[in-house]
C-alpha cells in the first residue's frame, strides 16, 4: 500500500517536471537541436556528401556551390563534410570534460560540505586558488606542455572547471546534512560513505545536472578556442576550431571558411544553454546557477 | 576600515603562495623540457651541451628545490631571465607588454558596465515587455557566440570589405608621418575592434545578472514603501532600487578579471597586439618556464587585487560587511 503511493508520488514529480518543461518552447527547441546534433554526429559518414579529409587540388578555395554547399578550403576539402565530422569532436569533448568536472566537483564538494571543519577549509581554499588563476592561461600552459590532442584537452578542460560544481554540491550538503533523514540514516548505523552517496547526494543532484548541461556549452567553446589557437585538436582531424584557423589565414579571400563552422559552434552552445536553463526552470525556478 | 583592509591583504598571501606552488608544479611535471625546444631550434646541439644547459638552468635539481630557488628570487622582485634566445630579464619582458593589455582590459571593463547596467535595469523595470524579451534573447545569443569567431566576422566586415578599420597591430605603417590628430585616430582605430570584442564576452552575463538583481530588489518591501509615500517612479527606481541592486555587481567586477586576462591570449593573437597574452602564448610554445611563471604570478596578483578592490568597494557601500 505505502509502496504504491510512494511510486505515484515519484511519477507525479516527473510529471510536473515534464509539464513545465514542455510549456517552455525555447527549452524544447534546445532539446530538439541537441538531439539533431547527436544524430548528425553518429550518422556523420552517411550524411557527409564528401570525405572530410579528401584533398582536391582542382577545387581549392571555391565559394559555396551546389556541389560544395559550404565551399572548400585551401586544400579543396569540402567544408560541409568537415563541419559535420567536427560535431563528433565537440560532442565528445563536451561530454567527457563535463563528466570529469562533475565527478571531481561532486567528490570535493561532498567531502567539504559533509565533513566541514579543516577538510572544508582546505578544499575551499584550494577552490579559491584555482579560481584566481586565469583558467585559460592554465589550460594553455598545461595543454601546450602535453602533446596537444583530443584526450588531453578533455582531461585538462575537465580538471580546470570543477570548482563551480564543488561549490554547488557543498552548499547543498551543508543544508541537507542537518535534515532528519540523514539523522535517521546515521541512527541506523549507515557509514559516512553510504550517507553521502545514497542519502544526501541524490537529493543534491538537480543543480548539478543543470550546471553540467550548461557546462557542456562552456567546454565546447573552450575546445573550439584551443583548436583555433592551434593547440587543440590537430589537423587533419576536423574540428570547428581548426577549420576557423584556416578561415583566419584566408580571411581576405574566402569568407565561407570563417562563417560556417562558427555558426555550428553558435547553434550548439545556444542549444545546450537553452536546454540547461529550461531544465533549471522546470525543476525549480528559484535555483541560482 | 583599515583593519578590514589589512585583514584582506593578509588573506591574499596564502592564496598567492598556493597559486605559485600549483602553477610551478604543473608546469614542471609536464613532459617536454625547455632544452628539447632549444635542441629542436639548433640541431647541431650535442648531448653534452644539452647537459650543460640543463645544469645552467638548474633543471637537474628536484622540483621543490627549484621552487624554493624561484621563490627566493621572486621575493627580491626578480623573476629570472627568459630561456629564449634573447635571455632578457622576465620582468622587463612583461613590463613592456603589461600596459597595453591592462589598457585594453580596463577599457573593455568600462564598456561592459556602461552598457550592461542600463540594459539590465531597464529590462527588469519593464519585465515581460517586448524590450525585455528582445534583450533576453540577445543575451542568449551573446552567451553562445564564440568571441573569436565574432572577431573574424568583424574583421571580414570592417577590415576586408569596408576598409574602415585596421585588422592587425597597434599602429599603421606610416604612423610616424601622421599629424597629431592622425596619430590619435590611428591608435584609436586600432583599438576599436579588440576592445569591443573583449567587452562583448562579458556583456551578456553582467546584464543578465543586473536584471535578476534589480528584479529581486523591486519586490522588496522598502520599494513598496517608497512608492506608497508618493515618490516619483523615477526616484524609486534610480535612487532606492538601483543603488541596492548595484551592490552585488561590484563583486562581479573582481570575478570577471581572470576571464578578461584569459581572453587577451585569443584577441592579442587574432589582432597581432604585442601584449601579455601574446607573450604568454609564445612562451608556452617555447616552454620558457621563467616567463610562464612570471605571467601566471602577475595574472594571479591582478586577479586578487581586483577581488580585493571589489570587496573594498562593497565594504564602502555596505556598512554591514565591515562589521563582520
Amino acid at each position: 500500500m505505502t509502496v504504491s503511493s510512494q511510486q505515484s508520488e515519484v511519477r507525479s514529480l516527473k510529471y510536473i517536471f515534464w509539464r513545465r518543461f514542455k510549456k517552455n518552447r525555447l527549452a524544447v527547441f534546445g532539446g530538439v537541436i541537441v538531439f539533431i546534433l547527436f544524430t548528425v554526429a553518429i550518422l556523420a559518414p552517411f550524411i557527409a556528401p564528401h570525405g572530410p579529409d579528401v584533398i582536391d587540388v582542382k577545387h581549392v578555395l571555391e565559394p559555396p556551390s551546389l556541389q560544395h554547399p559550404f565551399g572548400t578550403d585551401d586544400l579543396g576539402r569540402d567544408i560541409l563534410s568537415r563541419v559535420i565530422y567536427g560535431s563528433r569532436i565537440s560532442l565528445a569533448v563536451g561530454f567527457v570534460a563535463v563528466g570529469i568536472a562533475t565527478i571531481a566537483g561532486i567528490i570535493f564538494g561532498a567531502l567539504s560540505g559533509y565533513y566541514g571543519r579543516w577538510t572544508d577549509t582546505v578544499i575551499m581554499r584550494f577552490v579559491d586558488i584555482m579560481l584566481a588563476i586565469p583558467t585559460f592561461f592554465l589550460i594553455l600552459a598545461v595543454i601546450a606542455m602535453l602533446e596537444p590532442g583530443i584526450w588531453n584537452i578533455m582531461i585538462v578542460i575537465g580538471l580546470t572547471s570543477w570548482m563551480g560544481v564543488a561549490r554547488l554540491v557543498r552548499a547543498e550538503f551543508l543544508s541537507l546534512k542537518e535534515r532528519e533523514f540523514v539523522l535517521a540514516a546515521r541512527a541506523l548505523g549507515a557509514s559516512d560513505f553510504r550517507i553521502i552517496f545514497r542519502h544526501i547526494l541524490p537529493n543534491a543532484m538537480s543543480p548539478v545536472l543543470v550546471s553540467a548541461v550548461l557546462g557542456i556549452a562552456g567546454a565546447v567553446l573552450v575546445e573550439s578556442a584551443l583548436s583555433f589557437l592551434g593547440i587543440g585538436v590537430q589537423p587533419p582531424t576536423a574540428s570547428w576550431g581548426n577549420i576557423l584557423t584556416i578561415g583566419k589565414d584566408n580571411i581576405e579571400i574566402a569568407w565561407w571558411i570563417s562563417v560556417f563552422p562558427g555558426i555550428a559552434i553558435f547553434i550548439t552552445v545556444l542549444a545546450y544553454n537553452l536546454l540547461g536553463e529550461g531544465i533549471r526552470d522546470s525543476i525549480d525556478p528559484r535555483l541560482k546557477i | 576600515m583599515i583593519t578590514y583592509l589589512l585583514k584582506r591583504l593578509l588573506e591574499m598571501i596564502p592564496t598567492l603562495f598556493g597559486i605559485t606552488i600549483i602553477s610551478f608544479f604543473i608546469i614542471q611535471l609536464a613532459p617536454g623540457k625547455p632544452t628539447d625546444v632549444l635542441a629542436d631550434l639548433n640541431p647541431k646541439m650535442t648531448p653534452e651541451a644539452r647537459e650543460r644547459l640543463t645544469k645552467y638552468y638548474n633543471l637537474d635539481k628536484p622540483i621543490h628545490v627549484q621552487y624554493l630557488m624561484w621563490l627566493k628570487r621572486v621575493a627580491k622582485l626578480d623573476f629570472g631571465d627568459s630561456f629564449s634566445t634573447d635571455r632578457r630579464p622576465v620582468w622587463t619582458k612583461i613590463k613592456e607588454r603589461l600596459s597595453i593589455t591592462i589598457l585594453i582590459n580596463s577599457l573593455a571593463l568600462v564598456l561592459i558596465f556602461a552598457i550592461a547596467i542600463p540594459i539590465g535595469v531597464s529590462s527588469a523595470v519593464h519585465q515581460y515587455s517586448l524590450y525585455d524579451k528582445i534583450t533576453t534573447m540577445l543575451v542568449f545569443i551573446g552567451f553562445a557566440i564564440p568571441t573569436f569567431w565574432l572577431a573574424l566576422l568583424l574583421m571580414i566586415l570592417f577590415g576586408v570589405n569596408l576598409h574602415w578599420l585596421p585588422v592587425s597591430g597597434l599602429k599603421s605603417l606610416g604612423y610616424e608621418n601622421l599629424s597629431i590628430m592622425g596619430k590619435i585616430w590611428d591608435s584609436v582605430s586600432h583599438l576599436i575592434l579588440p576592445v569591443t570584442l573583449e567587452a562583448f564576452g562579458g556583456l551578456a552575463g553582467i546584464s543578465r545578472y543586473m536584471r535578476s538583481n534589480m528584479l529581486e530588489v523591486i519586490r522588496q518591501d522598502y520599494i513598496t514603501t517608497a512608492r506608497a509615500k508618493g515618490l516619483s517612479e523615477r526616484k524609486v527606481i534610480y535612487k532606492h532600487a538601483l543603488r541596492n541592486a548595484l551592490l552585488p555587481v561590484i563583486t562581479l567586477l573582481g570575478l570577471s578579471i581572470p576571464g578578461l586576462i584569459g581572453g587577451s591570449v585569443i584577441f592579442e593573437n587574432i589582432f597581432g597586439i604585442p601584449g601579455m597574452g601574446q607573450l604568454f602564448y609564445q612562451s608556452v610554445m617555447m616552454r620558457d618556464y621563467p616567463v610562464i611563471m612570471g605571467i601566471l604570478t602577475i595574472g594571479a596578483i591582478l586577479t586578487l587585487l581586483g577581488n580585493m578592490l571589489a570587496d573594498i568597494g562593497y565594504a564602502l557601500t555596505d556598512p554591514r560587511i565591515r562589521a563582520r
